[in-house]
């Protein structure tokens, strides 16, 4: 019991973080704070795959010349991630920049102040 | 190499590089063409792959010449071809009939802009078809889908900006929940190239992991492809968007993602039929079907209240959604042919009302129902392709739409289900409604007395629609084409068997032991 709760300690941080993300987007009202959550989430995504890749005592994939057999940690992953990264970069940024247009034309960042304003924009047309 | 054994690459490729080139054309009218040019060449190579595949059948091409599964590899194979036609066809259609209606809704320091969406946009979609890699489809789903986000928010209307918002937040979900999804498939059987995964799912089917993976991959690709309890994103997205935009996501990137779950789940899941295996709903009907039904009838239903006629007939893609995953969900030759078929037809259908409500906005403004007594007589050559469209969504005999649910109709009753077949013809009634009522205000009410007389569409927005138009009622007669297509695919995806696969190990294991054994270099 105490092994499955240590032992596997990252994937528990993964869990938590994961679930703490997806609350905060669907929970959470203000439009920053729902980019911040999808962060959190995607940020749990990077951390399951390294996690997957990562070998205890492994070092990085370089092939060493000697020939001594080196236990290796599994590079593939790392990489996907960096992909990943850059996806959850231009994803952010252009999440941020449709908030502030909505702030500028709407006047609010909160979700119900805005379906407010919008109810009363389908009213006039 | 030859050009011919090129052309998987070229296919994605070459839209990719041109996008950032449209930034130097600062003249809309020139990168207008030069982007037009470029959706030509892109169908070209579409239409010149149909036919090496109808000819060699599948193959595949390794990007850099690193062999598969070290490598990321593109496949092509028959449900390829049929779904890069019909995005690269209809990408150009749109593309000949933009120019008009982006000058008139789009900032013009923007136009150079919008090209260089459309064609990431369109790269996208068609690199997550070609490819044969599933993480390298993730990036292309991103690809499409945050270009898609910005072109949403190009919209005139501030509530453009929410619909894009709301859409990027639910289209990042979905795609997150996909990463997750192939990252425990990755963790049990340690590749990512389709054809691998499919080769060693079937010794780690019983695992927790690839259950909860297939979890995962089922809501994220339902979000993406907008099945119904998820669809809160598209009705926004498709109203507010700039009418060409609206033409081109509605006809194309739904039917992209389809494709995404018919290829995840009948060839890289399909040797442990995860589709079959997902939790039943209600007896025997699998979860997917009882959705597609429900999408079917609430769809058409919430379409029929709808003043504004662009949400109207983005209600109508939601049901119309609801068709395509009931012909897939019933898992049988019949059933997928109907389901790929209705991708195909649902394109034009779509495609073709949007581009007419496009050219109605051009010269009418915002297209609401009680601004449109008259309007066939008002415009009559651009009114009469959107009622073609129209009569092909309810399935009027003769149209495309009526093959489509024909076919649905039929397969339902191959396997005796007769709950789909009735909610097929339910629905249908539906469509009759809203259709009807459109058509009573257009043709049975006079247009108003002080009404301005206005021009039809330009010429070059109005040939793209009569081609659809008129493609809508070719393929409801003439079937060889997409009935042909949709068949040999739909048998070649249920058939699925992954290869041999490579003979050799992993290089740096085999040049190590040759070292070893050998000893001389």
């Amino acid at each position: 019991m105490i092994e499955t709760i240590l032992g596997l300690y990252n994937y528990w941080i993964v869990i938590v973080l994961m679930m703490a993300g997806f609350y905060t987007v669907i929970a959470r009202g203000n439009l920053a704070k729902k980019i911040i959550g999808l962060n959190i989430f995607q940020t749990s995504v990077f951390l399951l795959y390294i996690t997957m890749g990562y070998v205890r005592g492994g070092t990085a994939p370089i092939v060493d010349p000697s020939g001594e057999a080196t236990l290796y940690t599994n590079p593939l992953p790392s990489v996907l991630i960096l992909t990943a990264i850059v996806v959850g970069i231009a994803t952010t940024a252009l999440g941020l920049a449709l908030a502030v247009r909505i702030r500028e034309s709407h006047g609010t960042l909160e979700e119900d102040e805005i379906l407010a304003i919008e109810d009363r924009m389908d009213g006039e047309h | 190499m030859s050009l011919i054994q090129n052309l998987p690459a070229l296919q994605v490729v070459l839209p990719l590089f041109a996008a950032p080139l449209c930034l130097f054309l600062r003249h809309p009218r020139l990168a207008w063409l030069f982007a037009l040019a470029v959706g030509g060449a892109v169908f070209a190579i579409a239409v010149s792959l149909t036919m090496t595949v109808g000819e060699v059948g599948a193959f595949s091409y390794e990007m850099g010449g690193w062999a598969a599964p070290w490598g990321i590899e593109y496949v092509i194979d028959p449900l390829d071809t049929l779904i890069l036609c019909l995005v690269s066809g209809i990408g150009l259609l749109v593309l000949l009939y933009a120019g008009p209606s982006v000058e008139a809704e789009i900032p013009r320091g923007l136009i150079p802009q919008f090209y260089v969406l459309y064609l990431l946009c369109l790269t996208g979609l068609l690199g997550m078809v070609a490819t044969g890699d599933v993480f390298n489809l993730f990036v292309f789903l991103e690809i499409s889908s945050l270009s898609t986000y910005a072109l949403v928010a190009l919209g005139r209307d501030p509530r453009a900006q929410t619909a894009a918002y709301r859409y990027l937040i639910l289209g990042s979900l979905g795609a997150t929940f996909y990463v997750i999804g192939i990252g425990l498939l990755y963790m049990m059987t340690g590749t990512l190239n389709m054809e691998d995964l499919a080769r060693l799912i079937p010794e780690v089917a019983d695992t927790r992991t690839v259950s909860v993976a297939i979890a995962f991959l089922a809501v994220g690709l339902s979000l993406k492809l907008a099945l119904f309890p998820l669809h809160k994103w598209l009705p926004a997205a498709y109203t507010y968007a700039p009418s060409v935009v609206t033409a081109f996501v509605a006809a194309t990137a739904t039917k992209v993602a389809v494709y995404v779950m018919v290829r995840i789940f009948f060839t890289v899941l399909g040797p442990i039929d995860a589709f079959q295996t997902l939790p039943a709903a209600v007896h025997e009907t699998q979860v997917v079907s009882f959705l597609a039904i429900l999408a079917m009838l609430s769809g058409s239903a919430v379409a029929i209240f709808q003043p504004n006629l662009k949400r109207l007939f983005a209600y109508s893609s939601v049901a119309q959604i609801g068709y395509m995953m009931l012909g897939i969900s019933m898992v049988s030759v019949t059933g997928m042919t109907a389901g790929l078929v209705h991708m195909v037809n649902h394109a034009m259908i779509k495609g073709t009302i949007f581009m007419a409500l496009g050219a109605l906005i051009l010269r009418l403004g915002w297209p609401r129902l009680e601004r449109l007594d008259g309007v066939g007589y008002r415009m009559p050559v651009t009114f009469a392709a959107f009622v073609i469209g129209a009569l092909s969504l309810i399935g009027v005999p003769g149209t495309s739409g009526f093959i489509s649910k024909l076919y649905l109709v039929k397969a339902a009753l191959e396997d005796q289900h007769w709950i789909m077949a009735a909610a097929v013809v339910l629905s249908s009634f539906l469509a009759i409604i809203y259709v009807w009522k459109i058509l009573e205000v257009a043709y049975m009410r006079s247009p108003p007395a002080d009404a301005a007389p206005v021009r039809e569409a330009p010429l070059i927005m109005l040939a793209p629609l009569w081609i659809l138009a008129l493609a809508n009622l070719y393929f409801g007669l003439d079937t060889t084409y997409t009935i042909g297509l949709s068949e040999s695919a739909a048998e070649f995806i249920l058939n699925y068997t992954p290869g041999e696969g490579p003979g050799f190990e992993h290089p740096l294991l085999t040049g190590h032991g040759a070292a070893e054994s050998g000893g001389t270099h």
